[in-house]
């Protein structure tokens, strides 16, 4: 793999390091509002990543859905539920100890995998890729060309969701 | 962005994803807060998307169905973590707990 030292490259490491530093501080605070916090971090990582890859929708879908609502969405839980609770440390108990060595093990299996893999690097450019149109217009055209009954179904599943949630969520009767 | 066409190393973005799924399962498997758990899949869920905006390039025919398959990740995790927390404040509302260790009705 010959290594070229661009600006986009340089700048996918920072972005890349610091999303993994967000994902590393979520698993070691203790306070449930900061886990949230450092999530949201990682979020909006994951969304410059999609920048720099040229996918400028799914960017700024992943801030709008993922940092936005989401996170939100989450704190909103915390706050309503026992907004004070705090993680206890991390403790050797059999079932932590087994959660960590299948996590290490799935990595490093993970990442032999990746490594030992000739990846081909991506001859096409973006704006190729997006046939001349920018890049919303040209998911656009894909989405409503060649996957219209997927988006229809999607669109079900999410009113089916945001209903059930709500009478989920509602106060009932004859809880009292 | 056209006259360099993809400048970073798949294997790198591959491992950042694989990385990010790690930690996820991670956490989803030792936390004891709910919501945590819930957030460390949205974070499993996420490094998925990652894999996909990556191979939307690469292939024999580069497309961009990777990328609208991620937006149709992003909202079935949207509607997931909606119906997850509202089942969370049910709970809550019940049995005044929002730890995994609590959830044992079904358990025997």
């Amino acid at each position: 793999m010959n290594f070229v030292w661009s600006w986009p490259v340089i700048a996918f490491y920072i972005i890349a390091l610091l999303t993994l530093c967000c994902g590393v501080i979520m698993l070691s605070v203790r306070k449930v509002i900061y886990m949230a916090l450092t999530i949201g971090g990682v979020f909006i990582g994951a969304s410059a990543l999609y920048f720099l890859l040229g996918a400028d929708f799914v960017g700024v879908a992943q801030i709008l859905i993922y940092a936005g609502a989401i996170t939100i969405l989450i704190m909103f839980a915390i706050m309503l539920t026992n907004h004070e609770a705090t993680e206890p440390g991390f403790k050797w108990s059999p079932k932590n100890i087994a959660a960590a060595i299948g996590s290490v093990l799935l990595a490093v299996v993970l990442l032999l995998a990746i490594r030992s893999t000739a990846w081909p690097t991506a001859t096409t450019s973006q704006t190729a890729l997006d046939g001349g149109n920018s890049n919303p217009m040209a998911i656009g055209l894909v989405m409503f060309k060649g996957y219209a009954i997927p988006f229809e179904l999607v669109s079900i599943l999410l009113i089916v969701a945001l209903v059930g949630a709500v009478i989920l969520a509602k106060e009932r009767k004859e809880d009292e | 962005m056209g006259a360099a066409p993809f400048p970073v190393p798949t294997g790198s973005l591959l491992a950042l994803g694989a990385l990010l799924f790690c930690i996820g399962l991670f956490g989803a498997l030792t936390k004891r807060n709910l919501i945590i758990v819930l957030v460390s899949i949205e974070l499993m869920l996420n490094a998925a998307n990652i894999n996909l905006v990556t191979f939307s390039r690469l292939g024999v025919a580069p497309s961009l169905s990777g990328q609208v398959f991620s937006l149709f990740t992003m909202t079935v995790a949207a509607a997931e973590i909606a119906v997850g927390l509202a089942l969370l404040l049910a709970l809550f509302r019940l049995r005044k707990t929002s730890e995994v260790k609590d959830l044992n009705i079904h358990k025997w």
